[in-house]
């Protein structure tokens, strides 16, 4: 019996692709708590900005795995479509840093 | 056995995920969590997008965990590139572990390293260990 709060639907993939598939998540969602502790103790704006782009890509992988764990392949074009904004959020930022001059 | 690889693909790329954030937690210095954050997290997307082209096995989700992993893997050191360069421009200070930092010297209309609550920037090498003195 799956506990409700997995975030996946888990009677779509039984077997041992979905219990790996949840295990991964909640490694990876694990994985998200500890870059939102450094985007909030981060001593620069760099530290913050190296946060966010390690949660994008925490994300992207995320939606990975529930494309798995849900059998639903149009997932994977939704975690494109967030590497690319993701790649360009990034360069903004460090564009930002630079003008704004100081640590 | 096409599910065995996709479990085993799946915990590997979740491993290097939580790998890549605990990096960046605990270590200590902005150039040094970029290493961390930069290189496994993209390795770990890679690997979990293996895994969705090894369970779905159909030519268009083969596809596209491909261009998902080729694109990651050429931006992700284009963007950690742009963050670090932007960061070391505008002097955030190097950890208390660093050995040497030559370039610093050179931009010198940066604040120190001390305005920040670092350690002074070492500017020449230490001297090298061992037997060295004899050779010359």
């Amino acid at each position: 019996m799956t506990p409700a709060w997995v975030f996946a639907s888990s009677d779509a993939v039984p077997g041992l692709t979905g219990v790996a598939g949840q295990a991964a998540m909640m490694a990876v969602v694990a994985g998200l708590a500890l870059a939102l502790v450094r985007l909030v103790r981060g001593p620069s704006l760099a530290d913050r900005a190296v946060a966010l782009d390690l949660a994008t890509t925490l994300a992207i992988a995320l939606l990975v795995i529930h494309a798995v764990l849900a059998d639903q392949p149009a997932f994977l074009a939704v975690a494109m479509a967030l590497a690319l904004v993701g790649f360009l959020g990034t360069v903004a930022l460090a564009s930002y840093l630079k003008r704004r001059g100081q640590p | 056995m096409s599910e065995v690889l996709s479990a085993i693909l799946l915990l590997l790329g979740a491993a290097f995920c939580l790998l890549a954030a605990v990096g960046v937690v605990r270590l200590p210095d902005l150039f040094t969590r970029m290493q961390a954050s930069a290189k496994s997290a993209t390795l770990g997307v890679g690997c979990t997008a293996l895994a969705a082209a090894v369970h779905f096995n159909t030519l268009e989700v083969k596809t596209l965990a491909l261009l998902v992993t080729v694109f990651l893997f050429f931006t992700a050191p284009v963007g950690a590139h742009m963050i670090a360069r932007a960061a070391y421009y505008v002097g955030t200070p190097l950890g208390p572990h660093a050995v040497v930092d030559q370039w610093r010297p050179h931009l010198a209309d940066l604040p120190p390293p001390e305005a920040c609550g670092a350690s002074p920037a070492k500017t020449e090498l230490p001297p090298r260990q061992g037997n060295a003195a004899s050779g010359d």
